[in-house]
């Protein structure tokens, strides 16, 4: 037991380390002027990835429940984060503190929606989750694609299929139905990213380590035999989900903000099944494995252009041989055989 | 211990593949860096000609020749991947032109893919940041172009779009040109042209009410309408994932009895419009716009079925001009199909830069930012004639002035109204 603990501790420590590295690494390169500007235009996307990959591996990997509309959480913070710091433009003239309070926000507005699909969902088993999800992505979507909501001197305005808005002059909508959100000023910056990466691995390694957590687990493990030593089974479910949908939220603020425009459609299915293989491929409940799939995974596509329209065909193809070499004993002995061979004759145990 | 020492591994690869990622691109980028300043290793009217310089540029400009690397995204793949190989080639075979007349102005192009999303044009454009672009063709697709507009303006590079219609891709940037119609003229200048041809007075509007192009456009469309007198008895809407069953909305038309339908879409929900009208037996007059150009050469698609489907457009394909026959044969020749209208808008977008660079003269080591003031003042002062339109200006916010020109499809191809 002890060993395990420690075990699980040197993990996190060494995640938190290696995130740590790849960021100093980056900012020493960029201080050194030899990040090309397409690298530093995905730098942001790539934190807002990395958090919604680990967000997801809480709710697949931990409490082993299926979200395939995790982009609707995406979404819900974006414009809700996103209209916050309009709101607050003139109020918070830092931005850095702007750009927290906003994805404090977009958290907040995620969970209360987690919270509201979880509570009649989560008390069903099987797969219902995955279903429900999928539809929540979907009637997002459709919401914000036709609500119209603006800001003036006498308050905030909102209508649902028209703007029937009637702001005063001067003032413009913020959420503009099918236009989404135009004109933002982009606050977001690699640093807020990092940073909300740190928390969001703090917040998942602490939640898996704590009493809850493990009780996250045993419903994952055993649903029947977690409820017959008396766990409450849709408490802790609700726990990680609404968790889960809060830090998706966060992300979402914060990928809004890095682009001066977005639209609700951006939010799809597509992107929510592309986290889902972000997490597949770094490893159900193996956040560092999410880290560097969902960074590696975002690059990709921009490192093939040189395949211009065979791109994305290159890029499938490349899943599909990370997927199968991962997944093959034979290959990934292979690859392990050196490093046992360093260990052992370092002294180090080779079992584990 | 053979998981810490992969952990340890997997943390270094991937350290190493962002830096290498960084270097690689850093291999792209030093192109960029090259070339800020290449025109000035080049042998340019500065420079004493007769010094052998070691200029290796590509195209090997000779004395008093200055390359430009042009620039542009566009959906070369996926859904509206048809507006932007058209306007790729367009522009390419412009490119062709002027180089092959070997002038004072020579031009490299490139086109990236985005997707029709705004989140890859931005990567895209990123990618022609490091490539050494100094002037760029915008995006192809109004929301796309949205945000790398923004981009443009920040990096004071100069962009003229060929076909980003949204007034929200040129408001508040003073470096953002568009050589199309913005979005809410079109929409009133179809309501005049019909109300002014006496097309119709019932009139029915079939729109997508998640995509802004088509937004803008209903919009401004309905309210010239109403003030015209032209009666709208239907207004129905669809959305991204309910856009193959139409029966609802054609049949809502057809209770009113609308004589003509008003289609501001792109072309593919168009063309399901005009099959299940057709197998409804429903017959009226169609009225689309630019976004319907493009519609005869989409694969699959039965021609007949939009045999007199009218439409708004500023390029006529078989136009008796001599230059717009010559571009048509060029193309046709090239790549096989007619040219729409975001070809003819690109390739126009070409020869504006051709005109206000000549016009300007910019020294060949000229910086972005300097180069784009120059061609602030010119494109604000100029006067253009291109395939799309004689005569056209554009003003200080971007916009463009020019007329547009009824078509209407009779046996597979586009004919001109008058």
């Amino acid at each position: 037991m002890k060993r395990l603990l420690s075990k699980n501790t040197r993990r996190q420590t060494q995640t938190y380390a290696a995130v740590a590295a790849a960021f100093l690494i980056i900012q020493l390169l960029g201080g050194m002027g030899a990040l090309s500007s397409s690298l530093k235009g995905m730098l942001v996307p790539i934190c807002a990835y990395v958090v919604m990959a680990i967000s997801l591996n809480l709710t697949v990997g931990i409490l082993g429940e299926l979200s395939l509309g995790h982009a609707g959480f995406m979404s819900v913070g974006a414009f809700t984060g996103v209209t916050c710091a309009v709101i607050l433009q003139d109020l918070v003239p830092f931005a850095p503190l702007r750009l927290a309070l906003s994805m404090a926000v977009g958290a907040l507005f995620a969970a209360a929606v987690g919270f509201l699909i979880g509570i009649p969902v989560l008390r069903l088993g099987g797969d219902y989750l995955a279903i429900v999800t999928l539809a929540f992505g979907e009637i997002i979507k459709s919401f914000f694609n036709n609500l119209f909501l603006g800001v003036d001197s006498r308050g905030l305005h909102m209508s649902l299929i028209s703007d029937n808005t009637h702001l005063e002059e001067g003032h413009s909508l913020i959420i503009g139905g099918p236009m989404g959100i135009g004109g933002i000023q982009k606050i977001s910056t690699f640093t807020a990213g990092f940073i909300l990466i740190l928390l969001a691995l703090f917040v998942v390694f602490n939640l898996v380590g704590s009493r809850s957590g493990r009780a996250i687990m045993a419903v994952r493990d055993n649903r029947i035999a977690a409820e017959s030593v008396g766990i409450n089974i849709t408490r802790y479910k609700l726990m990680a989900f609404v968790t889960s949908a809060a830090m998706a939220g966060a992300a979402g603020t914060l990928f809004a903000m890095n682009y001066s425009t977005f639209t609700a459609n951006k939010f799809d299915f597509n992107t929510s099944i592309l986290v889902l293989v972000f997490v597949v491929l770094g490893g159900l409940g193996n956040m560092f494995g999410s880290i560097v799939a969902a960074a590696a995974l975002t690059i990709l596509p921009e490192a093939l252009r040189q395949f211009s329209d065979y791109r994305m065909l290159v890029y499938a193809i490349v899943l599909i041989l990370v997927m199968l070499v991962t997944n093959n004993d034979t290959i990934k002995n292979f690859l392990a055989r050196p490093f046992a061979r360093l260990a052992r004759e370092k002294g180090g145990s080779v079992h584990e | 211990m053979k998981k810490k020492l992969v952990c340890l591994l997997t943390a270094f690869a991937l350290a190493a593949g962002m830096a290498a990622c960084g270097g690689n691109s850093d291999a792209g980028s030093s192109a960029p860096s090259e070339s800020s300043q290449p025109e000035s290793s080049a042998p340019e009217a500065d420079a004493p000609a007769g010094t052998p310089t070691e200029s290796e540029s590509a195209p090997a400009p000779a004395a008093g020749q200055v390359t430009f690397k042009l620039g542009g995204t566009g959906p070369l793949t996926g859904a509206a991947a048809i507006y932007g190989t058209a306007a790729a080639n367009g522009a390419q075979i412009a490119v062709d032109e002027i180089n092959a007349e070997n002038g004072s102005i020579l031009f490299e192009l490139k086109y990236e893919d985005d997707v029709h999303d705004p989140e890859k044009a931005v990567n895209a454009y990123n990618a022609l940041k490091d490539w050494g672009m100094q002037l760029s063709l915008g995006s192809v697709t109004s929301k796309p172009a949205e945000a790398t507009s923004t981009m443009n303006n920040e990096d004071r590079i100069f962009a003229l779009t060929p076909s980003a219609s949204s007034t929200a891709v040129t408001e508040g940037k003073d470096n953002f040109f568009q050589m199309c119609f913005m979005d809410p003229n079109q929409g009133s200048a179809s309501a005049q042209y019909i109300a002014d041809k006496k097309l119709a007075a019932k009139v029915a509007v079939i729109w997508k009410n998640d995509d802004v192009y088509s937004k803008g456009i209903h919009d401004t469309f309905t309210a010239k309408a109403g003030e015209l007198g032209l009666e709208v008895v239907s207004d129905t809407t669809f959305a991204d994932g309910n856009d193959t069953d139409f029966s609802v909305q054609i049949t809502d038309a057809k209770n009113n009895g609308a004589e003509l339908v008003f289609l501001p879409m792109y072309y593919q929900p168009a063309s399901l419009i005009f099959a299940q009208a057709s197998a409804m037996g429903y017959a009226p007059k169609f009225f689309g716009v630019d976004g319907m150009d493009g519609i005869l050469t989409m694969e699959g698609f039965d021609v007949s079925l939009a045999e007199g489907v009218m439409l708004l457009t500023p390029f006529n394909a078989d136009s008796d001009d001599e230059r717009t026959k010559n571009f048509v044969a060029k193309y046709q020749e090239k790549f096989g199909e007619i040219p729409n209208q975001f070809a003819a808008d690109a390739y126009d977008c070409v020869y504006a830069f051709k005109q206000a660079l000549e016009a300007a003269a910019p020294a060949a080591d000229v910086s972005n930012e300097d180069l784009c003031a120059a061609m602030i003042a010119q494109f604000t002062s100029m006067t253009f004639n291109g395939l799309t339109g004689e005569n056209v200006t554009w003003d200080a916010s971007g916009a463009v002035s020019k007329s547009p020109k009824g078509m209407i499809i009779q046996s597979g191809a586009y004919v001109g109204l008058d």
